[in-house]
């Protein structure tokens, strides 16, 4: 028999059996599914933020959002998904204030980088690179984190759960608040809008790799 | 045929089933949406690849530190310093002191809840209340610690390597909890035993033995000392001999309406089980 990894459904129920105690005044239960699920909550948040101090805030305030809200949690649901998508509404709201925040302020975000910890977002210079900087592949990955950083709040939390994330449209919705219509929109203009800005370098990517000369 | 649109062409990228079978049939004939279904696919690969941190093992436990003193309590019961993580570690206070600690409390508690009280005539309805709320006390201890190991077996029957291949799994956190349980664990039988509940006393004492088993297992095993481990818990179908039991002293806690011996027929749940 194959045991290497628990299977979805075992963990769904242990996880309701972990939210059943929490609720019952277990506080310790709810370690279980904090150390169960942070990791891929953190990847999610990294994914959306674009930095390490970013991302594990949101991941603190997801579980502790997840511990106020847990009534409200049905056992029917999946506890990774639920805490999942409550991690992808506290980061838009994150991200938005910081876009706020960021266009009231006289100097550029960048400027706040304290040389400890590197801000993936916030450290691709604005003016465009030239093609010969474009030929190499760091240089197309700055881009391509550029371009997420272009995105709104709403855009970027949509590419990152389908594209990322593997989530449905239903929880993507969920997630952004909004209609499964409008939740599929969001997906897809956020896939043009990088499209526009990632595709003549991707492919001069790839044509630099056929060519051989991609360093 | 008319060509599908770009958000067409994306959502069949992401595996969209509605139209998937036109768009299929039309991307066979036509080169040029071949060709722009390779270009979303490349964009969405080469996005793929920006590299994202990957969080350390411990990650999970640094966030529980970092949240656990913010945790507003669920609820207040007097009875839940029996079994919350004691807060100190260390020579000083052995988790195992603590739990045995608590026990005593709890024995204490139901001591002076029957005993220090004016004397009854025996029979009166005070004395029928003395004894249930002993035996409630009693009765919300056991579940919850019938609960908690629920928990640790429950945990360790679903834990395995995270990679293929990888030699030793650690269960040094089961572990932990296994020997603050069979503390508990003793104390409880021995109450059972104490109160002619040879029913609750038998699965306690099995589950006393599958307690041991995790607790003198090395902290490293490998895949197949683990499965050793999991078989011998299925075998024994202790878990769901604690399932059975510990709903119904879930069901005589909230109802209240105990007898002051556990009834026949409850009795004759656990057997079956």
């Amino acid at each position: 028999m194959n045991r290497m990894r628990p299977s979805v459904e075992t963990t769904i129920e242990t996880d309701a059996i972990a939210v059943e105690r929490t609720l019952a005044g277990d506080r310790d239960a709810f370690r279980i599914l904090v150390e169960r699920h942070s990791r891929n909550v953190y990847r999610l948040a990294y994914r959306m933020t674009g930095n390490q101090h970013d991302a594990e805030e949101v991941v603190q305030e997801a579980f502790l959002r997840a511990y106020q809200k847990l009534s409200q949690f049905a056992s029917r649901a999946n506890f990774g998904t639920w805490v999942y998508r409550i991690a992808a509404n506290y980061a838009i709201d994150r991200m938005r204030q910081k876009k706020s925040e960021d266009s009231n302020r006289a100097l550029p975000a960048r400027e706040t980088e304290d040389g400890l910890e590197m801000d993936l977002m916030s450290s691709v210079p604005d003016a465009a690179p030239s093609p010969e900087r474009l030929a190499q592949s760091g240089q197309v990955a700055d881009q391509m984190r550029r371009a997420l950083r272009e995105l709104t709040p709403a855009e970027r939390t949509a590419f990152v759960m389908r594209h990322w994330g593997g989530s449905g449209i239903d929880e993507i919705a969920e997630a952004l608040n909004s209609s499964a219509s409008a939740a599929k929109n969001t997906v897809f203009r956020s896939v043009q809008k990088l499209r526009k800005a990632l595709e003549p370098f991707v492919e001069r990517r790839g044509q630099a790799r056929a060519m051989g000369t991609e360093l | 045929m008319k060509h599908p649109k770009e958000e067409e062409l994306i959502a069949y990228h992401d595996g969209e089933v509605e139209g998937r079978d036109s768009i299929a049939t039309h991307l066979r004939d036509c080169p040029e949406c071949q060709a722009e279904l390779a270009r979303i696919d490349a964009l969405l690969a080469a996005l793929n690849s920006i590299p994202v941190p990957e969080p350390a093992e411990d990650y999970g436990r640094r966030v529980w530190q970092q949240i656990s003193p913010r945790l507003p309590e669920k609820r207040a019961h007097w009875w839940d310093f029996l079994f919350s993580e004691p807060k100190t570690v260390g020579w000083l206070a052995p988790r195992r002191w603590v739990a045995a600690g608590a026990i005593a409390a709890l024995v204490l508690a139901a001591f002076i809840a029957g005993r220090l009280s004016k004397p009854v005539v025996p029979g009166t309805p005070v004395a029928v209340d003395q004894s249930k709320v002993r035996e409630r006390i009693l009765v919300m201890a056991v579940g919850e610690h019938l609960g908690r190991s629920e928990m640790v077996l429950v945990e360790l029957a679903n834990s395995g390597p995270q990679i293929a291949g990888q030699k030793e799994v650690n269960i040094s956190r089961e572990q932990r909890r296994a020997e603050d349980l069979l503390e508990e664990n003793r104390l409880y039988r021995q109450t059972a035993l104490e109160q002619g509940d040879s029913a609750l006393a038998g699965v306690l004492d099995e589950l006393e033995r599958v307690l041991l088993d995790v607790a003198h297992s090395p902290q490293q095993v490998t895949p197949a000392q683990l499965e050793n481990i999991r078989q011998r818990i299925e075998t024994r179908g202790i878990l769901f001999k604690v399932r059975v039991v510990g709903k119904e002293l879930q069901q005589r806690g909230e109802s209240g309406n105990m007898p002051a011996t556990p009834s026949s027929s409850a009795k004759s749940e656990r057997n079956k089980a």
